[in-house]
């Protein structure tokens, strides 16, 4: 077995990973679901005698259980178990981490060169940043709620570029033999897995927001597991710091790409339509930092925009690189 | 009203909230109004606007070809949508990012952006002189506030070593007393936040002008070399010349520069990207008024900087060397013609035109195929891009070229209305088939034509096992370049950092007011209280006034 076989087993396993790593963290969503429908029923057993604020921090016998809590916000929040799938799911993450590390590792050792030069391996390394980017935030944040999103995006990405955009290995043409390379891209699919993790929260903060106004009732709740996920407030500041980092990572990339022309063709910017999107993008991006500072637009109104910007992203990747004519003609298909 | 509420410059003004921003005023009159429509223009919310609008606008010139980026797909398009291209010519939709709308839109915008730049660093440098502002009474209403009582000192010395522990932490400070006897440090730190953000601003308008004036200043033009040949840097001799409106071709750098030699190295190892190339040299002599030679390399991604003049290397084929005798066997043309390539093998097309010294005017199409495969239908391709069994077929036509009346015609493209075809197609004549170092008659003994070998050392083709012949070098390579200067490139790229550092410091600085406050209680304890106010986003306050909390006890010698 060739270095490059070993690269594709080892992507395949990462896949199969990150699709039972879903499964755990579906799972996990559901078990929450469960707690806020029992917290619920408990709430008004008790709601006679209590106020349900005064249930907050209760414990049984040492052990934590579900706690109704109220929050700024009117719409009550749960507080989620510690539950053992979680850690399987996180377990399985990790793992099929490092496998989708060394089929990246791989497939650049055996091409002799950094692992992305065409749209398989944009998205062999993309992937694998999105994954990374998300595993280090929740070192510091518990974002383990976006599990599902995550896991099931990157498996739906590199799904896409297992099956359509596959091509062997191919030496650098002359057009990308340079370091330019090595930082443009690299730096552009960073700020992408941040975009993503920003796009996940903002949508979850929309939806969060939506269930916010539906009211206090948590029996009719459709997707009960909201409860025990961050309030939209909280959602929306974790989507904005996320977004700035990502928005500073594609700035660089704009800059990084304009040297690179200058160096290439011989203009460092030439509305080529890659060049067209990238601009796009980041002029979506910096409007939603506006919107975040003015009035009447924060809240959900920015979210969009942070949901637009990332499918302008999306869409950058796959059909500008497909289908549009322009320079930037790599995807190697 | 610029800014939203939890900045610096909106905290002073009262806070209208609801529809209108607070700008509700009957009866403008004429300079109310125009003060009216400024304001609106570099408020928040159209900065906003515009910045929407110019991302949706910028759109379209991603869907249809833009003469700028893609000329001959502009070309195209007029030809297959010959209805839809009139129109969309009239919206200027060919040339998307110059048009009047989309100036508009950014032009509009950098508007309101130096509007909205201006008053801001007024009020920033004055921001930056003031004093941090009194403390407030109840400190405890702050988001992030925390206190400790502590069991001897008193307030004043408490205070005094806050001070100088804010002071070290690079906080401006301001001591104030309180009317209950308390005394507290106010202090401020992170103004390189709102720096930043000017800096960042500023250097997008300054982007934005070198780009739009400095662009004038330079001229981009392309050449097209055949190995061997020299070309001279002066307006005549380039294939095409784009000066910009201030350039003046005089200063044209006086250079001469030679292609010596073309260098391609083909993938041959990995069978998957067999013939890919994956190295271009491109050899050339630069050469001086002085007399002064210099040999220099080209290669895609390493321009030649030389003379002011940025060289780069765009393209590349071949360049069949054709000569054409009269019946008589006198030469009357003969030149290196640079074949276009049509595909990833080489398979190059290229005209021919011999307007003199034929009975009728001739021109050619021809197609070469650097490793000619004879296909099952009788067509050739090619199966290899470099020169192993190199074969060039031309199909013959007489007639008037139409070139007679001097106007300038693509010297790729042949117009073949006036003409009759001699060979090739339906004209039921075979099309004329050359290997290098061959000659053949031209239909109806109108003369020869040879396909030169100009490496004949190299093989020979007469030889009866072609197989074996070493046809390398035996056409010449063509490079095409792009020379260009811009002056601006230098501040362009300065432009660039300013504007990442600048966003940079404007993100991740914190901005925020720290107070510590002091009060001796009856009892003989010191109570101390410590808050902090965020401006701007600023997620990790709380714990900075932890902190603060216990470096100044640990500064006070607090047993933990
Ligand atoms: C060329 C158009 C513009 C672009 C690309 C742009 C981009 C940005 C970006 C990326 C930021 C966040 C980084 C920072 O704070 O420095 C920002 C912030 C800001 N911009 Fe702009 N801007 C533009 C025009 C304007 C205009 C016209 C105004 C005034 C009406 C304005 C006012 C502001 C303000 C107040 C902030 C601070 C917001 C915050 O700190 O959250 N900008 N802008």
């Amino acid at each position: 077995m060739d270095l490059n076989e070993l690269s594709v087993l080892s992507l395949w396993s990462a896949m199969a990973m990150y699709m039972l790593a879903f499964i755990a963290f579906a799972l996990d969503l559901a078990r929450r679901s469960a707690d806020v429908t029992a917290a619920a029923t408990k709430a008004a057993a008790t709601a006679s005698t209590l106020e349900a604020t005064e249930a907050r921090g209760e414990i049984v016998s040492g052990r934590p259980v579900t706690t109704l809590a109220r929050t700024d916000s009117d719409a009550p929040q749960v507080q989620a178990r510690h539950s053992p799938v979680l850690r399987v799911a996180l377990a399985l993450t990790v793992l099929g981490f490092l496998l989708h590390l060394v089929a990246t590792i791989t497939r650049g050792v055996a091409a002799g060169r950094v692992p992305w030069a065409n749209m398989y391996e944009f998205a062999l390394t993309g992937t694998l940043l999105i994954i990374a980017v998300y595993l280090v935030v929740l070192l510091r944040i518990d974002l383990r709620f976006l599990g599902t999103f995550i896991t099931g995006l990157v498996l739906a990405l590199l799904g896409i570029a297992a099956v359509d955009y596959y091509v062997e290995i191919m030496p650098l043409p002359p057009a990308l033999q340079s370091a330019w390379l090595v930082v443009h891209v690299f730096v552009a699919s960073a700020g992408t897995a941040f975009f993503a993790l920003g796009f996940a929260l903002s949508v979850l903060q929309l939806v969060q927001h939506r269930r916010e106004v539906g009211g206090e009732d948590l029996t009719k709740l459709r997707l009960k597991f909201l409860a025990t996920l961050p309030t939209a407030a909280h959602l929306e500041n974790l989507a904005y710091r996320t977004n700035i980092v990502g928005f500073i990572l594609w700035t660089f990339t704009l800059i990084a790409g304009a040297i690179w022309a200058e160096r290439s063709w011989g203009r460092y910017w030439g509305w080529d339509t890659k060049e067209v999107w990238t601009f796009i993008i980041w002029v979506i991006y910096a409007g939603y930092i506006h919107a975040r500072a003015t009035r009447g637009w924060r809240g959900s109104r920015s979210a969009w925009l942070a949901i637009i910007g990332f499918l302008a992203v999306m869409f950058n990747f796959s059909v500008v690189n497909l289908f549009f004519k322009g320079l930037h003609a790599y995807s190697g298909l | 009203m610029s800014r939203p509420s939890d900045y610096v410059d909106a905290g002073a003004r009262p806070q209208a909230e609801g529809p209108g921003d607070g700008i509700v005023q009957p009866k403008l009159g004429f300079v109310g109004t125009l003060r009216f429509i400024w304001r609106q223009l570099t408020s928040m919310r159209t900065a906003l606007l515009l910045l929407l609008l110019l991302a949706v606008a910028a759109v379209p010139g991603s869907l249809v070809p833009q003469r700028s980026s893609d000329p001959n797909g502009v070309i195209q398009y007029f030809d297959n949508n010959p209805d839809l291209a009139p129109m969309l010519e009239s919206i200027q939709m060919f040339d998307v990012y110059g048009s009047v709308w989309f100036s508009s839109i950014y032009l509009l915008l950098f508007v309101s952006l130096i509007g909205c730049v201006i008053p801001r660093t007024k009020h920033h440098f004055q921001a930056m002189r003031s004093r941090p502002p009194r403390t407030p009474a109840r400190l405890q209403r702050l988001a992030a506030h925390t206190e400790v009582t502590l069991e001897g000192g008193n307030a004043g010395t408490a205070i005094e070593s806050a001070h100088a522990l804010l002071k070290k932490s690079g906080y401006r400070t301001e001591l104030y007393q309180g009317r209950n006897g308390d005394v507290s440090v106010s202090a401020e730190r992170g103004y390189l936040r709102e720096t930043g953000n000017l800096v960042f601003h500023s250097a997008l308008v300054g982007m934005l002008l070198t780009v739009g004036i400095g662009g004038g200043f330079g001229y981009a033009a392309q050449r097209v070399i055949v190995e061997g040949q020299t070309f001279v840097n002066t307006l005549l001799d380039y294939n095409s010349f784009n000066p910009g409106r201030f350039y003046n071709p005089d200063d044209l750098a006086p250079f001469a520069m030679t292609l010596d030699k073309f260098d391609v190295t083909y993938e041959q190892k990995n069978l998957n990207a067999y013939g890919q190339p994956i190295d271009f040299t491109t050899r050339v002599t630069m050469r001086l008024p002085t007399g002064e030679t210099e040999k220099r390399v080209v290669r895609v991604n390493d321009p030649l900087r030389f003379e002011g003049a940025d060289i780069y290397l765009l393209g590349n084929g071949y360049a069949p060397k054709i000569t054409v005798r009269d019946p008589e066997g006198s030469v009357v043309w003969t030149d290196s013609v640079p074949f276009l390539p049509q595909d990833g093998n080489l398979t190059s097309l290229g005209v021919i035109k011999i307007p003199d010294g034929l009975d009728e005017q001739i021109g050619m199409i021809g197609f070469l195929y650097p490793t000619a495969y004879k296909m099952e239908t009788g067509a050739y391709t090619s199966t290899y891009p470099d020169l192993v069994f190199p074969v060039l077929t031309l199909n013959v036509f007489a007639g008037d070229l139409g070139i007679n009346d001097g106007a300038p015609k693509s010297v790729y493209e042949l117009n073949v209305d006036d003409m009759t075809q001699l060979s090739g197609g339906e004209s039921g004549v075979d099309s004329i088939e050359l290997m290098p170092g061959q000659s053949q008659e031209l239909p109806d003994g109108r003369g020869t034509i040879t396909f030169e070998n100009v490496n004949p050392d190299a093989g020979a083709p007469a030889d009866q096992d072609a197989t074996t012949t070493d046809y390398a070098g035996s056409v010449a390579r063509f490079a095409s370049f792009d020379v260009h200067t811009d002056p601006t490139v230098g501040w362009v790229l300065t432009f660039a950092i300013l504007i990442l550092g600048g966003l940079l410091t404007s993100l991740f600085v914190p901005r925020r007011r720290v107070w510590i406050k002091a009060t001796d209680n009856a009892d003989g304890t010191v109570r101390v209280e410590y808050a902090g106010l965020a401006r701007g986003e600023d997620p990790g306050l709380g714990e900075a006034v932890d902190a603060l909390a216990f470096r100044h006890g640990t500064a006070l010698g607090l047993q933990r």
